[in-house]
């Protein structure tokens, strides 16, 4: 095994640049559309905050329902069947479904609903008692929202995120093998597929890597916001 | 100030099988204005339920519930967010966030209510001052005892200046010591800020420390309600029996039993020196409480009189025509 630098380097900077783009692109949406299904699953469950929206209960049963089913839907399919399935969904929306752009899609797809659970289980653990004391000082359900749920449960959320992004970065690994580029990509065509195994090296090495930073910085970080 | 009007509250089935759980079944209830009133009565009794119908976190059944004079049953939600800014309410377990500091706790009701940054500051600093905490502004909850993350539950509620002060149980999880500083706390808010407060509990000795007036609740009813003081003159008030447990003595076959309830100055009088000096008779005293109730020197005593109840009338007669109360039973039999 010989590491031939000169050659090797441009390309593993050329697949950790498409893997850092997929994989910022599928997290912010991850996070925006993550945080609110899973503040809708905890508020409209039974006697949540928004447990009856404009008035009806029914609305609250379904909206519950639909999203648990949608998101259960999204967690029980494998990130590559739920990648092929999805590759006209991608056309449409970005224009092709080659490239990292492309992969974030199916990436954000997958991650979303995941990311949604983890938020919905922190949210659960904020104690009822603190949403009480909040409404007996006359808090609107917003604010309830900001300043308790998400507030109480910041530090779980962080590492729930933390989880996420290592799950993302797994999936980027598998949309490399259809054409989105990234160190995946790389590790089959090169390390694989050419037998040279420094490329595999390599990238097991990073990936080791970069899963201990995010974890390191996200226990760092809730470790920080948690004050209990 | 606060008034309660056959309010009753039930709970759907736990099972789709099973019944109903009836937790209030027409409770009415008056608190004045200015005045601490205590509800106690055992696990179960419906007594939280009760407490948390007054600020509507629990809907009631049916009944009327006034709170400076607004029917708080009928108002639209936005309203009850606004009559609640005049409720404040503190909990058994605290309830303040672990998220926020001490100051930011007590100024989670301000911001609420759209109090500007600067009055929030000035604010939370006197509040914190009057509980105790002003040198703990900054700590967060997790750094501070029971008793001082009791003491910001209660900067929080009087943050936004409200007329009434609801407690559930504030004090059960706390020890003696520290039951005691927060009782004294709330006596002194009660005092100097006119302060109405409401409290539930099922410790007889929060009822005894502070308490103006009291009800006692079983199975969903209040069966027992009235000034602390009146209902230790009251025949047979479980109340005035669990404030002051005279012990298990009953005295001799043959003999009169008698007890007697004294407020006030009568508390001084040395009764059952004057019974022997007057009538020449030994006086047994079977079981004797003295104890400050709100302030006010209140005792009970159980006597034991030589000879049968017709013997004793001119003893009896003597000490209720002195203003005291005595609940004297039949002859003692057996
Ligand atoms: N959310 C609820 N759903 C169903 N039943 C309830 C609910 N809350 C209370 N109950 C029932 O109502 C009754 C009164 O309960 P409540 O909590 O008011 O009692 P309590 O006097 O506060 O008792 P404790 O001293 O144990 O706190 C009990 O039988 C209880 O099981
Ligand atoms: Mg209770």
């Amino acid at each position: 095994m010989i590491f031939e630098w000169n050659t090797m380097l441009p390309i593993l900077g050329k697949a950790i640049a498409e893997t850092f783009q997929m994989i910022s692109i599928a997290l912010v949406f991850t996070i925006i559309f993550g945080l609110l299904i899973g503040i809708l699953l905890v508020a409209t469950d039974e006697d949540g905050l928004y447990d009856a929206p404009l008035g009806s209960r029914r609305l609250g049963v379904l909206v519950h329902g639909v999203l648990g089913f949608v998101v259960n839907i999204g967690r029980s399919l494998p990130f590559i069947i739920l990648m092929v399935v999805l590759i006209p969904f991608t056309r449409v929306a970005v224009g092709t479904s080659i490239g990292p752009i492309a992969a974030s899609v199916p990436l954000s797809i997958a991650a979303i609903p995941f990311f949604a659970r983890l938020v919905e289980i922190s949210l659960r653990e904020v104690d009822s008692g603190l949403i009480e004391a909040a409404k007996s000082l006359g808090a609107t359900r917003r604010s309830i929202v900001r300043n308790v749920l998400l507030a109480e449960a910041r530090p779980s959320i962080v590492l729930g995120l933390s989880t996420s992004v290592i799950s993302l970065l797994n999936y980027s690994a598998v949309a490399g093998t259809i054409g989105a580029g990234g160190i995946g990509d790389m590790a089959i065509r090169y390390g694989y597929q050419r037998y040279d195994n420094a490329y595999l090296v390599t990238t097991i090495v990073i990936l080791i890597v970069v899963v201990q930073l995010v974890q390191i910085v996200a226990n760092r970080l809730a470790r920080r916001l948690s004050h209990r | 100030m606060i008034s309660i009007t056959d309010l009753h509250k039930s709970y759907p089935p736990r099972k789709a099988s099973g019944r109903p759980v009836q937790a209030l079944r027409g409770v009415s209830l008056e608190v004045a204005d200015g005045e601490i009133y205590g509800v106690v009565g055992t696990s179960g009794a419906g007594k939280s339920t009760l407490i948390r119908c007054v600020n509507l976190l629990e809907r009631p059944t049916s009944g009327r519930i006034t709170v400076a004079g607004r029917d708080l049953t009928t108002v639209s939600e936005g309203e009850l967010r606004t009559a609640r800014h005049g409720i404040g309410m503190i909990f058994q377990h605290f309830n303040v966030l672990s998220s926020r500091t001490v100051q930011q706790n007590v100024e989670f009701g301000l911001e609420i209510t759209g109090v500007p940054r600067a009055a929030r500051r000035i604010r939370s600093a006197e509040i914190l001052e009057l509980v105790g905490l002003g040198d703990r502004a900054s700590a967060y909850p997790s750094q501070l005892s029971g008793g001082q993350k009791q003491r910001v539950g209660i900067a929080r509620a009087l943050a936004g200046n409200p007329k009434v002060l609801l407690s559930d149980e504030a004090t059960s999880s706390l020890d003696p010591e520290t039951t005691e500083q927060i009782l004294d706390l709330l006596k002194t808010l009660n005092a100097e800020l006119g302060l109405t407060i409401l409290l539930i509990t099922h410790e007889m000795e929060v009822v005894k420390r502070i308490c103006d007036s009291a009800a006692l609740i079983e199975g969903g009813r209040i069966v027992e309600s009235g000034k602390v003081i009146d209902l230790l003159n009251t025949p047979g008030s479980k109340i005035a029996h669990a404030l002051f447990p005279l012990g298990e003595s009953h005295g001799t076959p043959g003999n009169t039993v008698i007890e007697i309830m004294y407020a006030g100055h009568l508390a001084d009088d040395p009764i059952v020196a004057r019974l022997s000096r007057e009538f020449g008779i030994d006086v047994n005293i079977l079981g004797a409480a003295v104890e400050f109730v709100s302030d006010k020197r209140v005792g009970r005593m159980r006597l034991e009189l030589p000879g049968d109840l017709a013997r004793n009338e001119a003893p009896i007669a003597l000490l209720r025509e002195s203003g005291l109360f005595v609940e004297a039973p039949a002859v003692n039999a057996e």
